[in-house]
C-alpha cells in the first residue's frame, strides 16, 4: 500500500537519523541532503539502499544524484510507489 | 641489564574491552579475582545449528551500546567496534597526548577482520539482491577497518597499519608500534589487537580442526591451559590497545608510565600452516630476541603471560620453546596463563595479553591460571595456579607471548618503569 507524503517523510527521517544521528526532526521537506544536512555521498548511498527496503522501491544509482532536497526523494519514492500500484 | 635508553619505548595508556569487564581496572580485577568469561551461545543460534560442536564461548562483558553510539555501531563491524572502545580509553589514561598529527601513528590489528559484515552482505545479497548490499560494506569488512577508524578519530597521519598474523596479530602490531618510534617515523603509536567473530561458522570451523574445547556441560573450565584434561580453546572476543610512546616524548611531557617495552621478538617457523614446530625452537628464538633486543638476560625474567591456549599440542610445544629460551632461568618465572580466563581473543589476544604482562610488572603480582587441577606432567614450569601470586620488588621483567597460525612468533619484554 502506498504511503502518504508524511509518512515517507517520517520514515526517511528515521534513516536518516539512523545513519548520521541527525535528529529526524531536523529531517525537513526543504533540506539539502549535502547542503544544510552533510550528509556524504557514502552515508547518502546507505540511506538510499535501505530507503529502497523500507518503503519496497527501486532508486536507480543514476536517479540519486538528481535527489538534492529531502522533498526530492520524498516525491521520488512517492511517485515509485504510484508507478507500482 | 643495562638497556639503552633510546630503545626503550614507554606504555603511557592502556585500553580493553573484554569477556572479563569492559575497561582495564575492571578485566584486571576480574582476572586477578579468576573469573571466567565463558557463556553460552545465543539461543536462536543453538537452535539454527544443532549440529555446532561447541555450544558457548567467551563473549564481552559490557554491551557496546553501553560505549558507542547508534550511528557508531552501525558504520563499525564488531571488530571495529571493540577497536575504538580500546583505543579511546587507552588514549583517554595516556592523558590525550598532544602530539603532531604527522608523528602520531596507529598499528591496530586483527586475525580475522570483519566476518560479520561479510556475511551479513552476504545474507542481504542471497535474501534481497545486490542492490540492497550496503555501501559500507566492504569499508566495514577490510582488516584494515579498525585501525583506520582510530587513525580518523585521532587524526594521526604518520601512518596507519594493520600486521594479519593470526592470533600472533595484536601482540605484532605492538612490536610494529615500538619499530615506528624506534626508527623516528612517529613519537606515539596507537596498538593493539581486536576480534569479533564469534559467529557459528567460525565455531564450525575451529570446531572442525579439532581446535576448541567441547565442554559444553562445564562451560567456565573448559579453558584450561596446562592441565592433563584441556581439550582446545575457547574462543573470545574483545580488543586491547596501548599508546606507545618514546621515552624522550612521554617524560618532555610529564606523562605516567605504566611500563616500559624493552625489547620485541618476531619469528616464524616455517614449518606447518596451523600447528606449532613441536620442539618450540622458532618460539623460543621469539623470546630470546625480544630479550636481546631489551638488552635483557633470562635471569632478569621474573614473569612470563604464556601463549597457552588450552590446545593438547600448543600448550607442551609452548613449555619447550620456554625452557629452551631461558635454560635454568626458567625454574624462577611465574608461568600465568590468562586464556583460562578470557578465552583465546586470536587476534586480540596478544595485545590484552600484553596489557596483563604490563600490569603485573607494574603491580608486581602475577594473575593466576584457573582450572589447572592436574598439571600435565610434559609441562614443567612453575604455573601460577588458583590465586594471584607476589612478584619481587625492584626492577621487573616479564614477557608476553603471542603465536598464531602460519607459523607467527611474537614475543614481547615489558620491564618496570624506574
Amino acid at each position: 500500500m502506498a504511503h502518504t507524503q508524511d509518512e515517507i517523510l517520517a520514515g526517511l527521517a528515521e534513516l536518516v537519523a539512523e545513519e548520521t544521528g541527525i535528529p529526524a526532526g531536523d529531517v525537513q521537506l526543504e533540506k539539502s541532503f549535502t547542503d544544510d544536512l552533510d550528509i556524504d555521498s557514502l552515508s547518502m548511498m546507505t540511506i538510499v539502499v535501505n530507503a529502497q527496503d523500507k518503503f519496497d522501491v527501486e532508486i536507480p544509482d543514476e536517479a540519486v544524484g538528481g535527489l538534492k532536497t529531502v522533498k526530492d526523494a520524498v516525491d521520488y519514492i512517492s511517485n515509485a510507489e504510484s508507478a507500482k500500484a | 641489564m643495562t638497556g639503552s635508553v633510546d630503545r626503550q619505548i614507554a606504555v603511557t595508556g592502556m585500553g580493553a574491552t573484554t569477556p572479563l569487564g569492559g575497561d582495564v581496572k575492571t578485566t584486571w580485577e576480574a582476572a586477578l579475582a579468576g573469573s571466567s568469561g565463558a557463556r553460552a551461545l545465543e539461543a536462536a543460534w543453538l537452535e539454527r545449528y544443532p549440529t555446532l560442536p561447541v555450544e558457548f564461548a567467551c563473549r564481552l562483558a559490557q554491551p557496546v551500546t553501553e560505549k558507542l553510539t547508534l550511528q557508531e555501531i552501525k558504520r563499525l563491524d564488531p571488530s571495529g567496534q571493540y577497536a575504538l572502545i580500546s583505543a579511546r580509553e587507552a588514549w583517554a589514561d595516556a592523558g590525550a597526548p598532544e602530539v603532531e598529527p604527522e608523528r602520531l601513528a596507529v598499528c591496530m590489528a586483527s586475525g580475522i577482520g570483519g566476518l560479520y559484515t561479510t556475511l551479513q552482505a552476504y545474507d542481504t545479497l542471497n535474501e534481497k539482491g545486490a542492490r540492497r548490499v550496503l555501501p559500507l560494506t566492504v569499508p566495514m569488512l577490510m582488516p584494515n577497518g579498525p585501525a583506520a577508524a582510530i587513525g580518523l578519530e585521532l587524526g594521526a597521519r604518520a601512518g596507519v597499519h594493520t600486521p594479519v598474523s593470526a592470533c600472533a596479530s595484536g601482540a605484532e602490531a605492538i612490536a610494529q608500534g615500538a619499530d615506528l618510534i624506534r626508527r623516528g617515523l612517529a613519537d606515539v603509536v596507537v596498538a593493539g589487537g581486536t576480534e569479533g567473530c564469534i559467529h557459528p561458522v567460525t565455531i564450525a570451523a575451529f570446531g572442525a580442526m579439532q581446535a576448541l574445547s567441547k565442554r559444553n556441560d562445564d562451560i567456565t573450565r573448559a579453558s584450561r591451559p596446562y592441565d592433563v584434561d584441556r581439550n582446545g580453546f575457547v574462543m573470545g572476543e574483545g580488543s586491547g590497545t596501548v599508546v606507545l610512546e618514546s621515552m624522550a616524548h612521554a617524560k618532555a611531557r610529564g606523562a605516567t608510565i605504566h611500563g616500559i617495552l624493552a625489547g620485541v621478538g618476531v619469528t616464524s617457523d616455517g614449518y606447518h600452516i596451523s600447528a606449532p614446530e613441536p620442539e618450540g625452537k622458532g618460539a623460543a628464538r621469539a623470546i630470546r630476541a625480544a630479550l636481546a633486543d631489551g638488552d635483557l638476560a633470562p635471569s632478569d625474567v621474573q614473569h612470563l603471560n604464556a601463549h597457552a591456549t588450552s590446545t593438547p599440542v600448543g600448550d607442551v610445544a609452548e613449555a619447550k620453546a620456554i625452557r629452551l629460551a631461558l635454560g635454568d632461568a626458567t625454574d624462577g618465572v611465574a608461568i600465568s596463563a590468562t586464556k583460562s580466563m578470557t578465552g583465546h581473543l586470536l587476534g586480540a589476544a596478544g595485545a590484552l595479553e600484553a596489557i596483563f604482562t604490563l600490569l603485573a610488572v607494574r603491580d608486581g603480582i602475577a594473575p593466576p591460571t584457573t582450572n589447572l587441577d592436574n598439571q600435565d606432567p610434559n609441562i614443567t614450569l612453575d604455573v601460577v595456579t588458583r590465586e594471584p601470586r607476589k612478584l619481587p620488588s625492584g626492577d621487573r621483567v616479564a614477557v608476553n607471548n603471542a603465536f598464531g597460525f602460519g607459523g607467527h612468533n611474537v614475543a614481547l619484554a615489558f620491564r618496570s618503569a624506574s
